[in-house]
């Protein structure tokens, strides 16, 4: 029971990210760390696609004498991609909140609300 | 040249994207904009003619055979959306040239097109590639472009509305990529066609039942299912007018293709609508979503807000034929997206030409135009009759079948309640045509003349399409026919 539990761990950590992102995200009205919380949620991801190309006891996926078993390399590559998109998302987020300040002169989104509200 | 169509289709607007932002001359990137989106209607309509007569066209990406390398898939049902965002933006395109003019500072103008073309890349590939984890690379090209295109419009307001549809973008997202990386977990491939195959003995599996509630609940939030809405009508209030335009017309549609794709190829019929109460609960949020924001739409005073609210009533239509789980109703849910595509960018494009004048879109505004910019006024006529389904119309057309696929399963409530919401459409847009021709201009207000040709020929055929097809229904019928019985083929 504990071994099963305690060896899935990167699922673990995988979930309590994952919450964790998404709570920051849906609570806090300050719009810098709603990006943080984003951020945290997208990489809880990453973890999951690196962790499930992990193959136990497998090396590094290079062609070598006297090895057989490889870690799969295709979800790591796939990642890859989802770590760029991640980069240029939050990238646009910050330009967007930079853009936000000028425009409304603060960055909490009950302020911003309010200022929307009255026209 | 013939056989490498499915590439151009995606690679063509994704090279003129940089090439613009070399250019940066505004007039010239519109020019090889237009250019560019008309040859995509071109080869949209070359595929689906192909897809029509010989069965799906595929195309391995540098030769490397499915499942391994990346392909493209064009069948019916792909071909068909293919051909709708290509016409969408083939008619945006030459419109924006007056619109962008007037409401973008010059600088801004060269790098919108750039914006236009990867947004419009990114639609495309997502609905042509045939490639699980393609689909969300595809899916983030065009949300980082769209989310961009909104933050241009003239008011802060655009700001924070590209802001939060940027955050709800990215969970959605996230949720799918998270569904698809635990596809891949169970199956080790990421080829729709071959994922299929390798799903079909793992039904009972709990992993794949989490997957396909991330993935429909992840497309959900970029295809604002009713509760998931909240982005979409700051984001279409506020976004450029040809902004508005292209996202109504295509952004929620592709999005829902998604859907269709995953339930029906991916995870098959039987998964999807028997094991679990899906149906049901797609009915419930479906009819939710088109009796309250049809009465949300009721008491809006900026004609684009009132119109983005009427959006996400529409896309209760279309889901609640697909919740039918029968062909006639998969069939009335795909004419739908069509006919919405249809009536959606032509009342924004007669927006966009009454703001190009007025500058404001609120009702008290655009009070008297309609004897000033007759022309337009009269476009957003026949589109609003169009929208209510009055008969000869397109939108008569796909209310029709939605009626008939609703009686076919003998839920007559339903039907009525189609009838009943359609009334509510009535009243919305009454309130504008009200505005519009029976109201004098507010008196401060000097007159003003009707909008450029640039401008009304984009309309007017937008005009002239939703008055064909709800003649001549044959066309669009007969395809959206054959996609939804391709879509119920695949699984019987």
């Amino acid at each position: 029971m504990w071994q099963t539990f305690l060896g899935l761990y990167n699922y673990w950590i995988v979930i309590l990210l994952m919450m964790a992102g998404f709570y920051i995200v849906m609570s806090r009205h300050n719009l810098v760390k709603k990006l943080i919380g984003l951020n945290i949620f997208q990489s809880a991801v990453f973890l999951f696609y690196i962790s499930v190309g992990k193959v136990g006891g497998g090396t590094a996926p290079i062609v070598e004498e006297g090895i057989t078993s490889y870690s799969n390399p295709l979800p790591h590559v796939l990642i890859l991609t989802a770590i760029v998109v991640g980069v240029a998302t939050v990238s646009l987020g910050l330009a967007l909140v930079v853009r936000l300040k000028e425009a409304y002169g603060t960055i909490e989104e009950d302020e911003i609300n309010e200022m929307d509200a009255a026209g | 040249m013939g056989e490498h169509l499915p590439i151009l289709q995606v690679i063509l607007p994704l090279i003129a994207a940089p090439v613009c932002l070399l250019i940066r001359h505004g007039t010239v990137c519109w020019l090889i904009t237009t250019l560019v989106s008309w040859l995509c209607l071109a080869i949209a309509v070359l595929l689906l003619l192909q897809a029509l007569d010989g069965g799906a066209v595929r195309y391995q990406l540098g030769s490397w055979v499915a499942p391994w390398g990346i392909e493209y898939v064009v069948d019916r049902l792909n071909g068909f959306i293919l051909v709708i965002v290509a016409a969408i933006g083939a008619v945006v395109a030459p419109y924006a040239l007056r619109s962008v003019a007037e409401e973008l500072p010059e600088r801004q103008i060269g790098l919108f097109y750039v914006m236009y073309l990867l947004c419009l890349s990114g639609l495309l590939g997502i609905t042509i590639t045939g490639d699980a984890f393609n689909v969300f690379v595809f899916l983030e090209i065009s949300s980082l472009s769209s989310y961009a295109l909104i933050s241009m419009g003239r008011h802060r307001k655009a700001l924070h509305a590209a802001y939060q549809y940027l955050v709800m973008g990215t969970i959605g997202a996230t949720f799918f990529l998270l569904g698809v990386g635990l596809l891949y977990l169970m199956t080790g491939t990421l080829n729709m066609a071959d994922l299929a195959e390798q799903l079909k003995p793992l039904a009972g599996s709990r992993i794949v039942l989490a997957a396909f509630g991330f993935i429909v609940v992840g497309m959900g939030l970029k295809l604002a299912v009713f509760p998931l809405h909240l982005w979409l009508p700051n984001a279409y209030a506020h976004a450029p007018s040809a902004v508005s335009v292209f996202l109504a017309g295509t952004a929620t549609k592709v999005s829902l293709y998604v859907v269709l794709r995953f339930i029906f190829t991916v995870f098959g019929f039987e998964f999807s609508f028997a094991g679990q109460p899906f149906g049901p609960a797609l009915l419930i949020l479906a009819i939710a979503g088109v009796v309250v924001c049809s009465l949300v739409a009721i008491y809006q005073d900026d004609v684009k807000r009132l119109l983005a609210w009427s959006s996400v009533a529409q896309i209760g239509y279309m889901l609640l034929g697909l919740s039918f789980a029968t062909a006639l109703g998969l069939q009335a849910g795909l004419l739908h997206i069509f006919n919405h595509a249809l009536m959606k960018a032509g009342l924004f494009l007669a927006m966009g030409c009454v703001f190009l004048r007025l500058g404001s879109c609120r009702l008290e505004a655009i009070a008297g135009v309609g004897r000033q910019m007759p022309w337009t006024m009269t476009g957003f006529l026949l589109c609003g009759l169009s929208l209510i389904g009055v008969p000869l119309t397109a939108g008569f057309v796909s209310k029709w079948y939605l009626v008939l696929a609703a009686l076919e399963k003998g839920w007559w409530p339903v039907a009525a309640l189609i009838v009943l919401t359609s009334l509510l459409a009535v009243v919305y847009i009454w309130k504008v045509v009200e505005a519009a021709w029976f109201r004098d201009p507010p008196g401060t207000a000097g007159r003003v003349g009707e909008a450029p040709l640039v401008m009304l020929v984009p309309l007017w055929i937008v005009v002239a399409a939703n008055v064909w097809f709800g003649f001549e229904t044959s066309g669009s019928v007969d395809v959206a026919k054959a996609a939804a019985l391709a879509l119920m083929g695949a699984v019987e």
